[in-house]
């Protein structure tokens, strides 16, 4: 299969002004590029992304949580067959998908990481092949759309398309969406927090599950919504497959969530013809992704970076985090959410008997939120006061966005 | 309080009035009262369970439009609420939850009939009022500023038989005069989520109400008091 090299005039002239855009803007400093690149190119040509899909095999990657690492793994797996185009600093809306898509130039493959609420967009502008759908919880609170309206929205999309799914049976939200869909494969991806998925999407009914665990047998009591018997599990530190082959999974990256987004991705790679033997020690190779898990040393500190950014997201660094001295740090500007209510939804009890530091600039809400929580803490003003106030060893820092950003900055933007 | 000197408190229907860390509320109560060496008993109960009609503290948190309508619906057709308002339990109520407690309110485009236990509507405002809010409380009620985040799109007009709340200096409120409403041992706000935490002396005064204790003893605030002086000292100059 080749790309076709024949794009309207109108669809070449857009790629090289989003290419020239681009380029300027990582020129003078002013972001990646990958963001104001693409929208200059979608000015000129609205179908640009359209285009520059066709002739491309692609899968999306969609979901609350994970999706940036679950596409890097994927694009690392899909690596094994050829050149692979990929929105890897995050930047995943159309604007992004197209400025990735122009700036790799023709490939055979891509995979773009979706936001939840642009996905039926870029289903139709791309016509992937497969569409891994992770899973819909809470996030940003003062904007999101109500967690049941998502996966209707994604229900709505995804209905009568000759797309394939890889999908997380573990999520109630993520079945419903995948519901009336014929080709799923589905993966037990796991599901910590159940708190936007006690009541059925289907049916309003209640939502029980077996047991407490991650990968729960669920089901609705009053409709036929369950959980579907998934052909990818885990089992400890490996990988199941449909075949029953047990694969052993030994990534850099921490935590169950991030061995179940390689399930997901080793089952996306599979629908593109790669065996997960030949997909593994790519994905071994994943060291960190936009900053997330990177390990910094500084001042004899081992300094690990846990991105988090909605309660479901701080319950999986919970999980990642080592029992040693741990820095959570808060924000509350535009890209959080304005609003800090969410930290009561987190239970932040998995970090009694681990030293914790609280910084940020809504600290305080945490504060109050961890008294109440009765987990000890102790405030520091910087994060260099927070290095000053552990001893040599491992920090883990678990940070919302922006909090993120700004102690990537202090470590030379470590990626 | 009953004569066992438990107390009950009560989260009323988690399953369709809690969105933004509304349990917030509830955790802080159950806290505030165990460190003045009370017996707490915490529940939740769903939209399908009766109404328990002997607690002491009721909570109502906030909630998208349908299923708030929904709840005005099944806590109308249960009456326990009402049983237990008329016996002088207290009320809580935040947001979504807070608008059910008056005549009438506005979900999904149609007027919806509420419980009718505070002299108060609630109608469309013209946009989504989104942000913090702060304002002077009712003297009466001898508690210092209220500070919180509102995220509604409801306007509430209050009848002659309760009072505001707050007098807004930030934000909207019931409509940018008024904030909230209480009336004898029920009491609303828009300060959503867990508004208590930004408000221990209202987290008191509540438990003051259930316990009919005059006092109680002080309990250290200091991080809630330097979590107040922030917000307050944020949003000064944004009149
Ligand atoms: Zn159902």
């Amino acid at each position: 299969m080749r790309v076709t090299t024949h794009r309207p005039f109108r669809a070449r002239l857009a790629t090289s002004v989003s290419r020239g855009a681009a380029a300027l803007s990582r020129a003078t400093g002013r972001g990646d590029g990958s963001v104001i690149g693409g929208r200059l190119g979608l000015i000129i040509d609205p179908d640009l992304l359209a285009h520059l899909a066709a002739g491309r095999e692609i899968a999306l990657v969609s979901g609350t949580n994970g999706k940036t690492t679950t596409t890097r793994l994927t694009a690392a797996a899909l690596g094994v067959r050829g050149p692979v185009a990929t929105n890897s600093y995050g930047a995943n809306m159309p604007t992004g998908h197209t400025s990735a898509l122009a700036k790799a130039g023709e490939t055979p493959y891509a995979v773009l990481e979706v936001d939840e609420h642009y996905l039926p967009q870029v289903l139709a502008a791309t016509g992937p092949r497969v569409i891994a759908l992770l899973n819909l919880s809470r996030d940003q609170l003062d904007r999101a759309k109500e967690v049941a309206m998502m996966a209707q929205l994604w229900r709505d999309a995804l209905r009568d398309k000759p797309v394939h799914l890889v999908a997380n049976a573990d999520d109630p939200m993520v079945v419903f969406a995948a519901a009336e869909s014929t080709n799923v494969t589905w993966v037990a991806a796991g599901q910590r927090w159940h708190d936007d998925s006690w009541v059925c999407p289907e049916c309003g009914g209640a939502i029980v599950r077996a047991d407490d665990g991650v990968d729960a047998d669920w089901r609705c009591t009053t409709c036929n919504l369950r959980r579907p018997a998934p052909q990818w599990r885990l089992d400890g530190e490996a990988v199941v497959g449909p075949d029953g082959n047990r694969y052993p999974v030994h990534l850099q990256l921490p935590g169950r969530v991030n061995r179940a987004n390689a399930a997901t991705a080793l089952a996306v790679a599979a629908r593109f013809g790669v065996a997960p033997a030949d997909a593994l020690p790519r994905l071994a190779e994943v060291a960190s992704v936009a900053g997330r898990y990177a390990q910094v040393q500084r001042d004899g500190r081992a300094i690990r970076l846990l991105l988090a950014k909605n309660p479901a997201g701080w319950l999986e660094a919970f999980d990642m985090a080592d029992q040693a001295p741990t820095l959570l740090s808060i924000n509350a500007r535009d890209p959080d959410g304005l609003d800090t209510s969410w930290l009561f939804d987190v239970d932040f009890a998995p970090l009694r008997g681990r030293p914790v530091l609280i910084t940020g600039d809504r600290a305080f809400d945490l504060a109050v939120r961890l008294e109440v929580n009765e987990v000890p803490f102790r405030h520091v003003p910087t994060f260099a006061a927070a290095l000053a106030a552990v001893p040599p060893g491992r920090l883990e820092v678990i940070a919302n966005y922006t909090a993120f950003q700004d102690i990537r900055a202090e470590l030379d933007r470590v990626n | 309080m009953s004569t066992e000197s438990r107390l009950r408190i009560v989260w009323l229907y988690p399953d369709l009035l809690s969105t933004y860390g509304d349990r917030g509320n509830l955790l802080i109560l159950a806290r505030r009262a165990h460190l003045r060496g009370l017996t707490v008993e915490p529940s939740e109960v769903r939209s399908d369970q009766p109404v328990p009609v002997e607690a002491d503290i009721y909570l109502l948190g906030g909630g998208e439009d349908g299923p708030q309508a929904l709840a005005a619906q099944r806590l109308i057709a249960d009456g326990g609420l009402r049983k237990a308002v008329e016996r002088r339990a207290v009320v809580f109520a935040v947001c979504a939850g807070y608008q059910l407690m008056g005549a009438s309110f506005f979900a999904k485009g149609q007027r919806c009939t509420g419980l009718e236990l505070l002299d108060l509507s609630s109608d469309r405002g013209p946009s989504r009022a989104v942000g913090e809010l702060a304002g002077e409380v009712d003297p009466d009620l001898g508690l210092p500023t209220l500070t919180g985040f509102e995220n509604h799109g409801g306007r509430t007009h209050l009848g002659p038989d309760v009072r505001p709340l707050a007098r807004v200096s930030v934000g909207v409120g019931n409509d940018g005069q008024t904030e909230g409403a209480w009336s004898g041992t029920v009491l609303g706000t828009y300060s959503h989520g867990p508004a208590l935490s930004r408000n221990p002396a209202l987290a008191d005064l509540l438990l003051r109400w259930a316990t009919g204790r005059q006092t109680l003893e002080p309990l250290d605030d200091t991080w809630s008091d330097r979590l107040r002086g922030e917000r307050l000292t944020a949003v000064k100059g944004t009149t």
